[in-house]
C-alpha cells in the first residue's frame, strides 16, 4: 500500500493536476473565440491593474470592509500554496529521488502553519454555517471542498507528531494529497487556474472600456 | 441546505399579466428547449468560467442594494439570485415549470438592476449582471417578460422608439419647442436633418412624449453656446433601448443600429446624447457588442461630457450659482459605465455653491433603483422597487441637500419615487435644468 501511494499514486496525481489545468486552460481559451467580445476586449494594462488591486491585501474597498476575512483568505491561500513546497519531509523526498534541494521551512514554523491552515479551514466553515448569505448558497459540495482541502493538512500534522498509526496516517496523507491535487482542475478549485483570468477581463471591460475602475 | 424555509417569509404576491398569463401555456420541455439552446449556442467561455469558478463565498452580498435594503434577506444578494435562478435551471437542464420561470423573471427583472456594482466585490471579477441577463434572455425567448416591459419593447420593435412616438408628433414636438427656446434666446433653434453638423444630438422618447420642456433647454444651451448641431426628423432619434434589458437583443440590435445609422446618414462629426444613462450603455458597448463592432462608428459622448466641454472651453460662462445645497445621483452607466464621476463634481462645482458629496461615491455609487429596466416593468413592481433601495434614501439623507442632480432619466424617477416614498422632502432636477438657470445669457441673444 505505501509504495503504491507513494509511488505511481503521486505521479497519476501529478499527470491528473497538470493535464486536467491544460485541458481546462485550453479549453477555456478556444471557448473564448465563441465568446466574441473576449479577445477584442482584453487589456493587459488595466486586466494587470485590476488583478494588482486583488491580490495586494486591502488593496480593494470589499478587502477594507471584511478585513477579517482578507487576512484569513489571505494566510491561507500563501500557507495552502507555499507550505507543501517548502516542508522539509516533502523536499526530503524530491532529494532522495533526484537529488534536488530548496530552501526550507523549519519544522517549528510548519507546525504553526499547520495550525493555521486547519484554523482558516474551521473559520471558512464557521462562516458559511453563520451567515444567512453564504449559507443560503451552500450545498453539500461546498463542505465536502472544505473537507478535500483539509484532509491533507490535518493527517499531514497527525502523521508528523506520529499520533495514532504513523504508517496509516502517512498513507491517509498521501491520498488525501492526491485527491486534493486531483480536484482542482475538476471542482470550483479550479479558480486557481481561472481567478487571474476573470479577473483581467473584468478589469479590461472596466477600464478599457468603461474607464473605470472595479476595487 | 440554505436557511430553513419556515425564517425565511414568502414576499408579497404581485400580478403581472406578462408572466402570470405567459407561463400559463408553457410546458417544461418548451422551457427545456429554450434554455438549452440560449447556454449552448449563446453563451461561451465567459458563462461556463463564471459559473464553475464562484465558490459561493458571499462576498458580493455587500455590494447589492437590493441585499442591504432588504434587511440582508439572502434571496437578494448577487449569489443568491443567481442560484435561484440559474443554478436551479442548468442543475434541472431547464426542465422547469412555467411557475419557476416566472419566479426567474420576478428575480432577474425586477429584483435586479444589471447596476455590475457586484463586480466590484467579486474577488474573482464575475460579471453576475451577464449572468441574469442571460436569465432575461431564456425569459424572452419564453416570452414571460413583465407587461409593461414587454409594451415598451413592443414599441422599440415597431416604432423604433420608446413611447409609441410617430414621425408627425416627433416633429411638431421639436416646432413646439423650438419656439419656447426662442421666448428666451432670439437665435435658438432645432435644425432638422443638417448634413454635416457638428454634434447630433439625441434623446429618449419620454423627452419629446412627456418631458418636452427638456428639449427646449437644450435648444437654448445650444444656441448660447453656438453649437452646430442637429436632430434627425426620421426614425433613429430615439437612443433608448430597453430591449437590451428586457433579453430582446435582435431589436435592441434594430434600435442601435438605426441610432447609429441617422448619425452616419447626416455625416456629423459625433452624438450627443441627453442625459439618460441607460441609452448611453446600449449607444456605447452594449449594442456595439451585439452588432459585432467593437466601437461605436460615430464617436458618442454623454450629456455631461458635452458640458463639461462647454463650460471649461469658456462656451457657456456661469453668471451665478445655485446657492442650495446639491448632492447628486451618480448613474451607473455613466460613472461605473464610463468614469464621468469626475467631469460630474466639475460641472456641478462651476454651478452650484454647496455641493453636498454622496457617500459612496464614484464607481462605489449606488444605483438609484429604478435601471436597468426596473422601472419599465411599471406600477405593479414600484412597492418591492422602492423598498429595495432604502440605502439609497438613507445615503441621499445624509448629504441634508436640498437638490439632486441626477444626469439620467431612470434615475431621475427612481429618485423622486424614493423621495416621495421615503418622505426625504428633496427636489430633483437634471444638469440642464441647472444649466439654463446659472448660464449668461449675451444680452444681444436675449429675446425681449
Amino acid at each position: 500500500m505505501y509504495a503504491f501511494v507513494s509511488g505511481p499514486l503521486v505521479w497519476i496525481a501529478f499527470i491528473v493536476f497538470v493535464g486536467g489545468m491544460i485541458y481546462q486552460l485550453v479549453t477555456m481559451l478556444q471557448n473564448a473565440k465563441k465568446d466574441k467580445v473576449v479577445y477584442p476586449y482584453v487589456s493587459l494594462k488595466h486586466g494587470i491593474r485590476s488583478l494588482f488591486h486583488w491580490v495586494v491585501p486591502f488593496a480593494s474597498k470589499n478587502m477594507r470592509m471584511r478585513y477579517e476575512m482578507t487576512i484569513m483568505t489571505f494566510v491561507f491561500h500563501l500557507c495552502l500554496i507555499l507550505l507543501p513546497i517548502l516542508l522539509t519531509a516533502h523536499v526530503a523526498m524530491f532529494s532522495f529521488a533526484w537529488g534536488v534541494k530548496w530552501l526550507t521551512v523549519s519544522e517549528r514554523t510548519a507546525d504553526w502553519l499547520t495550525v493555521f491552515t486547519v484554523f482558516a479551514l474551521v473559520f471558512f466553515l464557521v462562516r458559511r454555517l453563520m451567515l444567512p448569505e453564504v449559507r443560503f448558497v451552500t450545498s453539500a459540495s461546498d463542505y465536502i471542498l472544505l473537507a478535500i482541502v483539509a484532509a491533507p493538512f490535518v493527517t499531514g500534522f497527525m502523521a508528523h507528531r506520529q499520533w495514532f498509526d504513523y504508517e496509516t496516517m502517512i498513507v491517509l496523507h498521501m491520498i488525501s494529497g492526491a485527491v486534493m491535487l486531483m480536484a482542482i482542475p475538476f471542482t470550483r478549485l479550479s479558480h486557481m487556474l481561472f481567478f487571474p483570468f476573470t479577473r483581467i477581463y473584468m478589469g479590461s471591460e472596466f477600464g478599457a472600456v468603461r474607464n473605470a475602475k472595479d476595487w | 441546505m440554505g436557511l430553513p424555509a419556515e425564517i425565511i417569509p414568502p414576499l408579497p404576491v404581485v400580478s403581472d399579466p406578462g408572466l402570470d398569463e405567459s407561463v400559463k401555456t408553457l410546458t417544461p420541455d418548451q422551457i427545456a428547449a429554450v434554455v438549452n439552446r440560449v447556454i449552448d449556442r449563446e453563451t461561451a467561455a465567459r458563462f461556463r468560467v463564471y459559473l464553475n469558478t464562484c465558490v459561493h463565498c458571499g462576498l458580493c452580498s455587500d455590494a447589492c442594494h437590493w441585499f442591504l435594503s432588504n434587511d440582508r434577506d439572502p434571496r437578494f444578494s448577487p449569489v443568491g439570485k443567481v442560484k435561484q435562478t440559474l443554478w436551479e435551471l442548468i442543475k434541472r437542464k431547464g426542465r422547469v415549470s412555467g411557475e419557476f420561470l416566472k419566479e426567474c423573471s420576478r428575480i432577474a427583472q425586477t429584483e435586479c438592476n444589471v447596476c455590475r456594482r457586484c463586480s466590484m466585490y467579486c474577488p474573482f471579477g464575475i460579471d453576475i449582471a451577464y449572468l441574469l441577463l442571460t436569465v432575461r434572455r431564456i425569459c424572452h425567448e419564453c416570452g414571460v417578460v413583465p407587461q409593461f416591459m414587454q409594451d415598451t419593447v413592443n414599441s422599440h420593435s415597431v416604432t423604433l422608439n420608446q413611447m409609441w412616438v410617430k414621425q408627425d408628433e416627433w416633429i411638431d414636438t421639436l416646432q413646439w419647442q423650438e419656439e419656447e427656446a426662442r421666448g428666451e434666446i432670439v437665435t435658438a433653434r432645432i435644425p432638422l436633418d443638417k448634413e454635416g453638423a457638428d454634434v447630433f444630438y439625441s434623446v429618449i422618447a419620454p423627452e419629446p412624449k412627456i418631458l418636452a420642456q427638456l428639449i427646449g433647454n437644450m435648444a437654448q444651451i445650444m444656441a448660447v453656446a453656438r453649437v452646430d448641431w442637429t436632430m434627425p426628423s426620421f426614425d433613429g432619434w430615439d437612443n433608448s433601448n430597453m430591449a437590451m434589458y428586457s433579453g430582446d437583443f435582435e431589436t435592441m440590435g434594430r434600435v442601435e443600429r438605426a441610432h447609429h445609422e441617422a448619425a452616419l446618414r447626416l455625416k456629423v462629426n459625433r452624438i450627443v446624447m441627453g442625459e439618460c444613462g441607460h441609452a448611453f450603455r446600449g449607444a456605447v458597448y452594449d449594442g456595439p457588442k451585439w452588432l459585432g463592432w467593437r466601437e461605436p462608428p460615430v464617436p458618442v459622448i454623454h450629456a455631461v461630457e458635452f458640458y463639461h466641454e462647454l463650460i471649461t472651453s469658456g462656451a457657456i460662462k456661469i453668471a451665478r450659482k445655485i446657492e442650495e445645497p446639491v448632492t447628486l445621483q451618480e448613474p451607473c452607466n455613466i460613472v461605473r459605465g464610463r468614469g464621468l464621476g469626475q467631469k460630474l463634481r466639475e460641472i456641478i462645482d462651476a454651478t452650484c455653491a454647496d455641493f453636498r458629496p454622496p457617500e459612496p461615491a464614484f464607481e462605489h455609487n449606488y444605483c438609484c433603483g429604478a435601471g436597468g429596466g426596473v422601472i419599465n416593468c411599471g406600477p405593479p413592481w414600484k412597492t418591492s422597487r422602492v423598498k429595495g433601495n432604502r440605502v439609497k434614501a438613507e445615503q441621499l439623507a445624509a448629504t441634508k441637500a436640498h437638490i439632486v442632480i441626477t444626469p439620467c432619466h431612470n434615475c431621475h424617477s427612481g429618485i423622486e419615487d424614493i423621495i416621495s416614498g421615503y418622505k426625504l422632502g428633496m427636489h430633483v432636477r437634471f444638469f440642464s435644468e441647472i444649466l439654463v438657470q446659472v448660464m449668461e445669457i449675451p444680452e444681444e441673444l436675449k429675446a425681449s
